[in-house]
């Protein structure tokens, strides 16, 4: 297998880095401005990290020698779909870049802002179920058709995927945990259920790859890919599942401390 | 009857499923962290496998993740609630830990086919004391779980709870 790409085109590369730079740039200024305002609480630091690490993961698969690499190589490869499906909208979800938004805006603006969150729109993508096959159903899409083969010949089909991969992340990720403002919840059973099927199905589809899927590339490279899509995703996936059931555990926390009515 | 006994009397479901889930979930860490990385005994994917074998596979793989964490926070629960119950806890721990090791022995690596729990050996020992293994968790798990209900029948003045 050869590929006539070899890498983004520099002009594009530039482009990404300036949307990232740009990115860390607007939350470091609003999260300086709003910190000045004295009604509102203080803008953790932390989140400003989970920013800029979210950004940087995700711009490491467009720019530079890494990007490079996993045109020749199905472990980066695999390893960057880590980096920008996974670890990157993991990172910005828990940076809140909603909330952040929303502290910032003009009442006007933000009322606007909260109105098309709670859109029906807005409301059918943040379903866990919707979320969860536009992210995992995007992957059987590239790994089990010729899709993945096509995205190597056509640059806007590259894109196109690699937006779609990190957006499909975000989304699934948000509608797991809510950090930002969420204004049609489901319960954490459901939640729960839908992310276990999640999981499985994309434990099965590395599995796929490491059997039979994409011939024509490196059967050792494709193995070592595969098994890289599964112990990562559930490195990543592990992470969420604490903070759900973190968020879980605190709904639930007794109304009452016990220790007091054993102490009285 | 001393208040802690009562609050952990009325939560028998939550200790057995926290024991049931942790249970499922170590056994299926031990078998990963060391079957599949540290003796390289079994391998990620066996070209035997049935497709029902890799679905059966997937589910549980996810499912044991949840039931890691989430036994763990249900006993992080019953001990802010000051109801943790070790014996319930170990009953379902051990029944949980057999039922999910009797499962993989006999229906993934046998019917399922998804792969021997050591290759280039003669199998049927390793068969052998896995699957015994797994029945003698899940004996001894049930005794526990009879032995507590019968605690918290006498705790509770020889009347008869339904589990």
């Amino acid at each position: 297998m050869h590929y006539d790409q070899q890498h983004l085109p520099p002009a594009l590369q530039i482009l990404v880095g300036i949307i990232a730079f740009s990115g860390a740039i607007g939350y470091l200024i609003l999260m300086i401005r709003t910190n000045r305002v004295r009604r509102l609480k203080h803008w953790p630091g932390r989140r400003l990290f989970f920013w800029l690490s979210g950004t940087l993961s995700a711009m490491l698969v467009f720019i530079g020698p890494f990007a490079e690499a996993a045109h020749h190589d199905f472990r980066i490869h695999m390893a960057g779909h880590l980096l920008l499906g996974m670890l990157a909208p993991l990172l910005i979800a828990l940076s809140a870049p909603v909330t952040l938004l929303l502290r910032a805006l003009p009442v006007p603006a933000a009322r606007r802002l909260t109105k098309a969150l709670r859109h029906p729109i807005a409301r059918f993508y943040r379903n866990p179920v919707t979320a969860s096959v536009l992210n995992i159903g995007g992957l059987w899409l590239l790994y089990a058709t010729p899709l993945f083969q096509l995205m190597h010949h056509h640059l806007w089909l590259y894109l196109l995927i690699h937006v779609h991969v990190f957006a499909a992340g975000y989304l699934f990720t948000i509608s797991m945990l809510y950090i930002d403002p969420a204004p049609h919840r489901c319960s954490y059973v459901f939640r729960t259920i839908v992310f276990i099927c999640a999981l499985a199905a994309h434990g099965i589809l590395s599995k796929s790859i490491y059997a039979d899927l994409l011939p024509g590339f490196p059967p050792d490279q494709v193995r070592e890919g595969a098994m890289l899509m599964y112990y990562g995703g559930d490195l990543v996936d592990l992470v969420i599942i604490i903070l759900l059931f973190h968020g879980w555990y605190r709904d639930t926390a007794p109304r009452h401390s016990y220790q007091k009515i054993e102490s009285s | 009857m001393t208040l802690s006994q009562d609050h952990k009397y009325s939560h028998r479901k939550k200790n057995l499923w926290a024991g049931i889930l942790f249970g499922l979930g170590f056994v299926a860490f031990i078998d990963e962290t060391i079957f599949h990385q540290l003796l390289h005994w079994h391998k990620f994917y066996d070209r035997s496998t049935t497709s029902a074998g890799l679905i059966s596979d997937g589910l549980f793989h996810a499912f044991s993740w949840f039931a890691t964490v989430g036994g763990l926070y249900l006993v992080a629960d019953l001990m802010r609630r000051r109801a943790f119950w070790h014996k319930m806890f170990w009953g379902g721990k051990l029944l949980g830990g057999g039922g999910f090791q009797l499962y993989d022995g006999t229906i993934q690596h046998k019917l399922m086919r998804l792969h021997q729990i050591r290759y280039h050996v003669d199998i049927l020992p390793y068969d052998l004391i896995w699957n015994i293994t797994a029945v003698i968790m899940i004996i001894a798990g049930l005794l526990l779980i009879r032995s507590a209900r019968n605690d918290s029948i006498r705790a509770n003045g020889g009347e008869t709870l339904a589990l």
